[in-house]
């Protein structure tokens, strides 16, 4: 208690103005460093900052944290949710508290508005949407956009001398470009593109995000599709090309901030104000390249951004040199051990719980079934339209539910889980060998006795093909549970996509596909076990005869 | 209990349009073994299916040792018949004692094991096959414990649907002397569904021959062979090669 009265006193005396030396604020924190409460504010919880889940967001959300805490306001970091529709959905619950949001994104994924070519009038414009839909803020612009790009060599922009996009116009037959399949398909992408420029290539090959840049630096193609800030421009020394007609709507960075925040803690707002209209795209482009090629870290990166800006005193000390040898993928996942036995615990976890309470929910539900033929084809029918739901799309309906973290995501893989183990339960129970069941039946055993001693245990390897089934689901749709902040080995995997790292992917998708083979193997022998002796006998026969 | 074991009283049946049962009245006496013979589709296995109620008939009345069958409770019903299906019928995750024990079992006596070991005695399976799985025992022994299953319980009363249709010539004989034995030993009633004549002439003291859900002629063999009552019969008994006394 002493402690606590302590700290809020550091508060008080250190907070508001600002100005205290970073070591006093730090030994504030170290003394109760999660209770610290940033007076005035009335913060009863850390303010939760959250990103979209590719490197610039995590690398700005992270910039936020760091401003943040360099204030002594604390952080609960949530990044990677995936992507803006459940992102907005856990600002738009209060589960979250800010994130990084570009406004032509808002204007046209979000309000889908009909495009507009100001920028100033496109924040304008999801400004005041969002105040009067949700209370949601946007802060001033960061200062740079991330829009659409379309970049060649340098070589090749020398030889035909090209600044716009209008020069490209011009050259474009002779040229062949490689796209993203979805910049190739999307009305605000190539066809309204070739519309308002007259731009017509020799050929035009779709190229997937992770290929089109080197494909480009090798020769292979001329034009490639981009956005502005991308760190591998940087890195191939690429030009982007002017849109000197303004066909891509703006896309300015800008901190999205959530009604709650807002009320309580208004010195956090301020301080995630300063950041406005500091980082420029060149910046902006540098430091992703930190990220995205260099492999430095996000924190490293972001402290060292913010110490160049003035906007922190940390220094960058703690950050990895760049370009450091890198060690072996084993020596990498030993020394990340720690963090993968986390994630995989809690991966084991979004796993297990879902399991069970199918088992429990989806065994009975399918021998009650068994017992009311007339309703079991609309009730199963109706659990297995719930399997139909994208992944991704249930995960984000369960947000204004039940928030974002660990609780959408074991409600949503138990959803999952119901399907395959209802419709294999009951199939297994229903198709029973025939004959003995009208002999149980034939010679005086009840309904419930015939199911009891006659239909489960010869439909034991159907429901427990059913619950294989659930359970391989449920670790693969695990992994998408980071995308809502929930953790297990799809964080490893959610922010290596983000971040451009193989081996972080790898770090989390193998455990992951490892997992899959272990609780299938598990379940397995729990499938021996529960089988009858003699059916296994049978079992085992049909296989012979392979 | 004087009165016949089975009493049926002109039961009709329908199978949507189809009409399996008119009219049929059909007694057995106390003791009796009546064959239901008849070609497919001529009511003989609905007739039987409708004396434990396993199948529900429309109209006219069954008693069982004088009870209206709709008047018991249709599992209490069923447990004090003994049934026999064709195929056997056992439950292949339960051993052969087991399988033989369930109705005493259902009914929770305690000496249900004793009552199985007794059954299985007097249906000659030896007391080794009381340890196996249904799957380890030939399609004779399977049957031989499908009947040993039957009368486990005390059962007076035992249908048979087919119960040696699947069964190569010689286990077929053997599993009918077997039968003839047990009639002997026991006053066992035994209601018996069989295509074959030569099963029917073998076994029963009443023979049934059916056609087209009515009953064709209702006398002892002997008789059904000296006297066949309709051209039916007599083609029927030809095609066996039954010869006429």
């Amino acid at each position: 208690m002493r402690a606590f009265a302590a700290a809020c006193l550091a508060g008080l005396l250190l907070l508001p103005n600002g100005e205290s030396s970073p070591a006093k604020a730090q030994s504030a924190a170290d003394g109760d460093a999660q209770a610290a409460p940033a007076a005035p504010s009335k913060q009863t919880r850390p303010v939760v900052v959250a990103s979209k889940p590719f490197g610039e967001s995590y690398l700005l959300a992270e910039m936020f944290a760091q401003v943040l805490e360099s204030r002594g306001i604390p952080v609960d970091r949530r990044p990677g949710l995936g992507a803006t529709e459940v992102a907005l959905a856990a600002l738009r619950s209060g589960a979250i508290d800010v994130y990084p949001e570009y406004t032509g994104t808002g204007l046209l994924a979000v309000l889908h508005a009909a495009p507009m070519h100001d920028a100033a009038a496109v924040f304008d414009t999801v400004q005041r949407a969002f105040e009067q839909q949700w209370g949601i803020r946007w802060l001033p612009p960061l200062g740079f956009e991330n829009t659409y790009a379309i970049a060649v060599r340098a070589g090749t922009a020398g030889r035909y001398g090209l600044r716009t996009l209008s020069d490209l116009a011009r050259v474009a037959p002779k040229l062949h470009a490689g796209l993203t399949p979805d910049f190739i398909g999307r009305a605000d992408g190539l066809p309204g593109l070739a519309h308002a420029y007259g731009l017509h290539f020799a050929s035009v090959r779709p190229l997937n995000q992770a290929l089109k840049y080197r494909a480009l630096a090798a020769g292979k193609v001329d034009v490639v599709d981009g956005y502005s800030t991308d760190g591998s421009i940087a890195r191939y020394g690429l030009v982007v090309l002017e849109d000197d007609r303004h066909f891509f709507p703006p896309y300015q960075a800008a901190a999205l901030v959530g009604a709650r925040l807002q009320r309580d803690d208004p010195a956090a707002v301020t301080a995630l104000t300063e950041l406005s209209g500091r980082l420029s795209a060149p910046v902006m482009r540098a430091l992703n390249q930190r990220v995205e090629v260099g492999g430095e870290s996000v924190s490293a990166v972001a402290a060292s951004a913010l110490a160049s800006l003035d906007l922190t005193h940390k220094s960058a000390a703690t950050a990895a040199p760049p370009g450091a040898a890198r060690e072996s993928f084993l020596a990498y996942l030993w020394q990340r051990r720690a963090v993968l036995w986390k994630d995989t615990l809690r991966h084991l976890l979004l796993v297990a719980v879902p399991l069970l309470a199918g088992i429990v929910a989806g065994v009975p539900l399918a021998l009650w079934l068994e017992r009311r033929r007339r309703a079991a084809e609309p009730v199963i029918r109706a659990v297995g339209v719930l399997q139909t739901i994208p992944s991704i799309a249930l995960l984000a309906i369960m947000i204004p539910l039940l928030g974002v973290g660990v609780w959408p995501a074991l409600v949503a893989l138990w959803l999952y889980s119901l399907y395959p183990i209802v419709r294999g339960t009951f199939t297994a129970v229903r198709d029973a060998d025939p004959s003995a069941v009208a002999a149980g039946r034939a010679l005086g055993m009840t309904p419930a006795q015939v199911l009891r001693w006659v239909r489960t245990p010869l439909a034991a390897p159907g429901i427990m093909a059913g619950i294989r089934t659930a359970a391989v689901i449920d670790v693969g749709t695990a992994t998408l549970a980071a995308f809502i902040g929930a953790g297990g080995l799809g964080d490893p995997i959610a922010t290596g996509l983000a971040l451009n790292d193989t081996r972080l992917i790898l770090s989390g998708a193998i455990p992951a596909a490892l997992l899959a083979l272990l609780v299938d193997a598990l379940l397995a022998g729990v499938e021996w076990f529960t089988t009858p002796e003699p059916l296994r006998a049978a079992a085992r026969e049909r296989l012979r005869d392979r | 209990m004087n009165g016949p074991a089975v009493r049926i009283e002109r039961v009709s049946k329908s199978y949507g349009g189809v009409r399996a049962l008119i009219d049929v009245s059909v007694e057995v006496p106390q003791g009796a073994c009546v064959a239901l013979v008849g070609e497919s589709g001529s009511g003989k296995t609905t007739l039987l299916r409708c004396i434990n109620r396993l199948v529900p008939f429309d109209a006219g009345c069954i008693a069982v040792f004088g009870t209206d069958v709709m008047r018991s409770e249709p599992v209490a019903l069923r447990r004090a018949i003994g049934y026999v299906p064709q195929d056997g019928g056992l439950l292949p995750h339960w051993r052969v004692r087991r399988n033989v024990a369930l109705v005493p079992w259902l009914d929770g006596a305690a000496d249900a094991t004793v009552r199985a070991d007794r059954a299985m005695a007097a249906v000659g399976l030896e007391p080794a096959m009381a340890e196996r799985w249904p799957h380890e025992l030939s399609g004779g022994q399977q049957q031989r414990a499908a009947v040993a299953r039957a009368v486990a319980g005390g059962q007076s009363l035992v249908l048979l649907d087919e119960p040696f249709g699947a069964l190569d010539a010689i286990a077929r004989s053997d599993l009918q002397a077997m039968l003839i034995a047990l009639r002997q030993t026991t006053t066992l009633t035994l209601v018996l569904v069989t295509h074959d004549l030569h099963e029917a002439f073998r076994l029963a003291t009443n023979v049934v021959v059916m056609r087209a859900g009515r009953v064709e002629q209702h006398a002892p063999p002997a008789d059904i062979r000296r006297t066949p009552a309709t051209p039916y019969v007599r083609a029927l008994l030809a095609r066996a090669g039954v010869e006429a006394a």
